[in-house]
């Protein structure tokens, strides 16, 4: 009984004290035969944090991601999210984050109200907060009165802010965002950057991978992947310094130009 | 000599009973020799638009001419001179780099040796691997392939459907630079892509939104019709920042750009005291605020915001 308690209610489950990191990673490696696709990464994550994950096509930052969001066990090393241990709890990872990209994220023939129904369900939410949550994030969005509208006639912008707020809506401690804008038109974007920072102000934190570069300068600080490695982790204007570098995009060019690895 | 006329194209389809318009009447033409982008976000029509000049698809009503051939009576001698790379990676995944070359040669009846000099500088990059089946790619060596595949008849225009859409800034980057080798060469290219910084890669571009053409110009031509200063600010509080800004009654629209919030306000005078007064009020730290030229996207925002004449 008191296990079905924990499991049921994901946002009170979680063992974070206050200053805990949410995410931390002690040399997280992941071979594949002979080929490390993630080679002894190390980082710490703040609560509240919009963490950047950046990296070339093929540096290894799915990968990466997979093992954090526990549907892949490491190789090596140590790695802890939202409180739990990446190999031995990965079940209550899943619980305690939320998970959203471009490719995967609502069902088409269900309506607005009931893809909500749908995660927050699964999440384990009850029936009162389902109804509570409904009503809020559509407040929040100005959906109102679209409860019953198809996702599949939404306008994609809108889709994806929804497929946000859904992944949010068991109040996760951590919520990975997966290349999230991609192909939006550059307001919405802009929207969608908008939510990011209301759920990191909320205490959510956000880790995000990217290719706009504009969006990596949104970010409180920003890891670059080249060849399996973090090779920079800092915040933006730093890096910027470091490399005497004008925007995000000279930063990225100089470290993945690097890169020898190909995928 | 123009080498790609559209003239009012309009598509639409219908879903589940309700009609939906994804191209409303668009004209555009294309210059031979000329690299043009269509620039959008999804859904705005880009890729009707290049099925239809592909003979793959029928517009509703509307004229549309590649070469000087017609879409709909002259469909075979477009096919046969057109390359087309369509937005989903659209080889054959069991097949290996070297076989998909040769496939599509054989089809147009030529042969990878007959050609070599029209794809050599992008298929040297790729041909180590050669033996290697295309769905064990990587994202960038797939689209440098599509484009070896795309380009191994010769054809006299190129049509790429968001070649650069989920790849990496280097990809990207290496990616245009094959296409100003190629626009040497004399081939028409005609690009679609969501990034609005690739706009200034194009020598001409159609910026498009839900079926509709905003505007037509050179990069520059479009950011001079902006019409309106541009303001860039930037402290240590950007979120509150913003949130403060846009509550201004005076400001017409403020979007964070990168490090930095761009401004435009309804009317120019004082502005910039403007903006420092509220920096001053808010106890911003680290505030700065200069004026700036705008960018394609900034301009992409402003005619978002503007009805259609």
């Amino acid at each position: 009984m008191e296990d079905k308690i924990i499991n049921n209610s994901a946002t009170n489950s979680s063992p974070l004290k206050d200053g805990d990191k949410v995410i931390t990673a002690k040399e997280l490696t992941k071979r594949f035969g002979d080929f490390t696709a993630v080679d002894k990464i190390s980082f710490e994550v703040e609560k509240g944090e919009i963490f950047g994950f950046l990296g070339a096509n093929g540096a290894g930052k799915t990968t990466a991601m997979r093992m954090l969001c526990g549907l892949s066990m490491p190789t090596s090393g140590s790695a802890t999210v939202a409180g739990y241990d990446v190999y031995s709890q990965n079940e209550l990872i899943k619980k305690n984050i939320g998970y959203m990209s471009q490719k995967f994220s609502l069902y088409e023939d269900l309506t607005i109200r009931e893809n909500i129904k749908l995660y927050a369900g699964i999440y384990g939410l009850s029936d009162l907060r389902i109804k509570e949550k409904t009503a809020q994030l559509l407040e929040e969005l100005h959906m109102q009165g679209e409860e019953k509208t198809l996702v599949r006639e939404l306008p994609l912008g809108w889709k994806q802010k929804l497929a946000f707020s859904i992944a949010i809506v068991h109040d996760p401690a951590v919520v990975f965002l997966d290349e999230p804008t991609g192909g939006v038109d550059p307001i919405t974007r802009r929207e969608f950057w908008t939510l990011i920072y209301e759920a990191s102000e909320k205490g959510i934190t956000v880790f995000v991978t990217t290719h706009y570069m504009d969006e990596a300068e949104y970010c409180n600080r920003v890891s670059i992947m080249v060849d399996g490695r973090i090779d920079a982790l800092d915040s933006p204007a730093n890096l910027m310094k470091t490399y005497a570098a004008k925007s995000m995009d000279d930063v990225f060019l100089q470290l993945a130009r690097k890169a020898v690895r190909v995928e | 000599m123009q080498s790609i006329i559209v003239e009012n194209i309009v598509k639409t389809y219908t879903v589940k009973k309700t009609v939906v318009e994804a191209l409303k009447g668009i004209s555009f033409a294309v210059e031979k020799g000329e690299i043009f982008g269509i620039i959008g976000p999804d859904g705005a029509g880009k890729t009707s638009l290049f099925r239809i000049l592909t003979t793959l698809l029928l517009a509703d009503s509307g004229t549309a001419s590649v070469d000087g051939y017609d879409v709909i009576k002259d469909y075979k001698a477009i096919r046969n001179r057109v390359g087309y790379m369509p937005g989903k990676f659209s080889l054959y995944q069991d097949l290996s780099i070297q076989e998909n070359l040769e496939f599509f040669a054989t089809i147009f009846n030529t042969s990878i040796e007959e050609n070599y000099a029209m794809i050599k500088d992008i298929y040297v990059q790729i041909e180590p691997f050669k033996t290697r089946k295309a769905g064990q790619l990587s994202g960038g060596m797939k689209q440098k392939l599509a484009l070896c595949c795309a380009l191994i008849h010769k054809p006299s225009v190129l049509f790429l459907d968001e070649p650069t859409t989920g790849v990496d800034a280097v990809s990207r980057k290496e990616f245009w630079e094959m296409l100003h080798q190629l626009k040497l060469q004399g081939i028409t290219i005609l690009v679609s892509t969501p990034y609005m910084d690739e706009a200034g890669l194009c020598d001409r571009v159609a910026l498009i939104q839900k079926g509709e053409i905003l505007s037509i110009n050179t990069p520059k031509g479009i950011t001079s019709e902006f019409g309106k200063p541009l303001w860039s600010v930037k402290a240590d509080e950007m979120f509150r920042l913003m949130n403060e800004i846009k509550a201004d009654p005076e400001v017409e629209s403020c979007y964070p750009f990168g490090q930095f919030h761009h401004v435009v306000f309804k009317s120019q005078e004082n502005v910039k005291e403007k903006l420092e007064l509220i920096a001053s009020n808010g106890n911003y730290t680290g505030f700065e605020v200069h004026e700036i030229e705008p960018n394609i996207e900034d301009c992409f925002m402003a005619l978002m915001n503007t009805p259609n004449p």
